[in-house]
């Protein structure tokens, strides 16, 4: 027993010593089920973490997930590894937190899309509504057949408030527009089926539609294609997807996850928690407007679409969130 | 309904039945002689990464649908020497498959395209063309013909036309030839067959690689023709979909395509109507969903009868000594 009594004081030296080392520790980054390289939601993620490290020159962790089960083990690695801050990505990781952060009360912990009241959880939430509301905006602007359409990955509140934002912004230019909504599935393989996706959109362009909306993962890259091969225009959703399919995307619904990630690492170890809300206001939905769709986005659509988002920002101009109450007055 | 959305909803569903009908026929081909095979899901994922990644870098489709032939078999051969040469519980050798097939698509393609496990979109000649049937634009106007020949049978990748001819073949091979008779056998009665001096190991062996081709097949037609790359987890159930059609058509071809093409049509429809009212009452997205997977314990529960699979299904063939 003697010998092993200082082992055990070594440890705990050497245990404090590392806790020092960590008051300027790494950030980490923990992808959601998607992948880092979905070309949407966790790859404006890694964007924004690559952002950082090339302006800092710092070092950062990430972790990448092969299945749901991993959530909570993965976020209790990296915070035992003394990462701080550890942002999470996805609202499906919003329990993942409330089980691992209260046993880690000196890590700061970021949540990128879903809420946890914990005092070391920054909670950022997107105004998805209002960033479909000027897309949507947009498509019917641009629509030739007066019909759009939508392709969700889940029925679930934050998806449907896409679709509800996108459908409010269509009918704020012309009330009579027809907008089909469908969704993928139900199961986690909806987000990863681009045959199904190509085959909703095919459904959708034979009902009329000629702009489709995605917001369902890989199974986007699918309804996009559909809409390329259709020699119609599909409207992008997370990251800026114009590049995929140059001439068709009309445009992409942008979350700044990027910035939100950013913004966390720059802000480091005890980083002010709370929700943060990514609005028009803040920067922190929009849409996309570059090289690949300037030839698709006339003058007066732009100025359109400009004066709605300037009305949102000075809040005479409200877009209904689906996720308040669960209805959609658009539909 | 009227005849566009009809002509539409057919038409998809050829092309989702296509998988479907390839894997369905692979799987009773390999069933017929004795194989049971719940690996179907896991080689059509490993053909449909080799079709992409291998069509991606070579930018011919062609080259890509022989690699994702030549994975496919590869993964069944595997499962023949666990099944056949070791005399391996079969099902628990196609669990292993899929286990396989799903893990190291992921792997190889994150390692090798750095894209997070999906291989780079393809397009131009990396993509399977769709054929349009001859005289396809000339019977366009034309009543009833039109839309059937031209919308619904026309305009498919060649490997649609492919699958299903390739239901005359299997079911020609099996009952009118030699090796058929052989094969069918060897799922029944392998000791009889191994008295009669044929090997069982070599037919077996035979069996399983025409199950692996088709299973290529079926893979390379999702990724390169279907979707334009692989993503991963993409097969999303169609191989255990197979299965269930096989079983529905009791392991006869003929009614294997009438199977798979009533999956197709399911689920078709429910791309097609997702906010269907009946007698007023709004019906949920998430059921027209469940739909086909509904109709499928239905129809296996109550409509098929007795399914009965080849006798010496399942059991490795020991000689006797």
């Amino acid at each position: 027993m003697t010998a092993i009594k200082p082992l055990a004081l070594t440890a705990s030296v050497i245990a404090l010593s590392a806790g020092l080392a960590h008051a300027d520790s790494t950030p980490a980054l923990m992808f959601d089920l998607g992948g880092k390289f979905d070309k949407s939601f966790n790859e404006a993620a890694y964007n924004g973490a690559e952002r950082w490290r090339a302006e800092t020159g710092g070092s950062y962790r990430e972790i990448e997930m092969q299945a749901a089960a991993q959530r909570v083990q993965f976020a209790r690695r990296l915070a035992e590894a003394g990462s701080n801050p550890v942002v999470v990505m996805g609202f499906q990781n919003a329990p993942t937190l409330e089980e691992v952060a209260p046993d880690y009360p000196d890590t700061s912990f970021v949540l990128i899309d879903a809420v946890v009241d914990l005092p070391n959880v920054r909670s950022v939430i997107f105004a998805e509504h209002e960033g479909s509301y000027l897309v949507g905006m947009l498509a019917a602007m641009a629509t030739e057949t007066n019909t759009i359409s939508f392709v969700g990955g889940m029925e679930i509140p934050l998806i449907t408030a896409f679709a509800c934002g996108y459908a409010q912004g269509a009918k704020a230019v012309n009330p009579d527009i027809n907008i089909i909504v469908n969704y993928t599935g139900d199961t986690p393989a909806a987000w990863n089926d681009p045959v199904r996706g190509g085959e909703i959109a095919r459904a959708q362009f034979s009902q009329g539609s000629d702009i489709v909306f995605a917001a369902a993962g890989g199974t986007g890259l699918g309804v996009l294609q559909a809409a390329a091969d259709a020699g119609l225009r599909s409207i992008g959703v997370d990251s800026n997807q114009n590049y995929l399919h140059p001439g068709s995307v009309l445009t992409s619904m942008l979350k700044l996850v990027d910035q939100a990630v950013y913004d966390a690492f720059s802000e480091g170890p005890g980083l002010e928690t709370g929700i943060v809300l990514m609005d028009l206001a803040a920067g922190g939905v929009g849409y996309s407007l570059d090289e690949y769709n300037a030839d698709m986005i006339s003058d007066q659509m732009q100025e359109a679409v400009e004066a709605a988002k300037a009305a949102i920002i000075a809040g005479e101009l409200g877009v209904h969130d689906y996720r308040t109450d669960s209805v959609c007055p658009a539909f | 309904m009227d005849i566009a959305t009809l002509v539409q909803v057919l038409d998809s569903t050829l092309r989702l039945a296509t998988p479907l009908l390839f894997a369905c026929l692979a799987g009773l081909i390999s069933e017929r002689a004795g194989v049971f095979d719940i690996g179907l899901e896991g080689k059509m994922l490993v053909a449909a990464f080799m079709a992409a990644a291998i069509a991606f870098v070579s930018g011919n489709v062609w080259i890509g649908v022989a690699a994702a032939v030549a994975a496919s078999v590869a993964m069944a051969l595997l499962h023949g020497v666990a099944s056949i040469t070791f005399r391996g519980n079969q099902l628990i050798s196609g669990v292993a498959i899929n286990f396989l097939a799903a893990g190291i698509t992921v792997v190889i393609a994150q390692n090798w395209f750095r894209q997070g496990g999906r291989t780079p979109s393809l397009s131009g000649d990396a993509r399977m063309r769709r054929i349009d049937l001859p005289f396809a634009e000339s019977v366009r106007d034309v009543p009833f013909l039109g839309p059937v020949y031209h919308g619904i049978l026309s305009g498919h990748a060649l490997l649609v036309y492919v699958a299903f001819l390739c239901v005359p073949l299997t079911w020609f091979v099996l009952f009118r030839t030699r090796f058929g008779l052989r094969l069918r056998a060897v799922g029944e009665n392998p000791a009889a067959v191994d008295t009669a001096g044929v090997s069982v190991v070599r037919l077996r062996y035979g069996a399983v690689a025409i199950c692996g081709v088709l299973c290529g097949l079926a893979g390379a037609y999702l990724a390169t023709g279907l979707s334009a790359g692989f993503v991963k987890d993409m097969t999303a159930g169609r191989g255990f979909i197979a299965l269930a059609a096989m079983i529905f058509a009791k392991w006869r071809p003929w009614h294997a395509m009438g199977a798979v093409l009533l999956f197709g049509l399911l689920e078709a429809v429910a791309n097609r109507f997702q906010n269907m009212e009946i007698l007023g009452l709004a019906v949920p997205v998430q059921a027209m969903q469940a739909l086909p997977y509904i109709l499928t314990v239905v129809i296996l529960a109550g409509f098929v009868g007795k399914a009965i699979p080849p006798r010496a299904g399942g059991s490795p063939y020991v000689k006797e000594h």
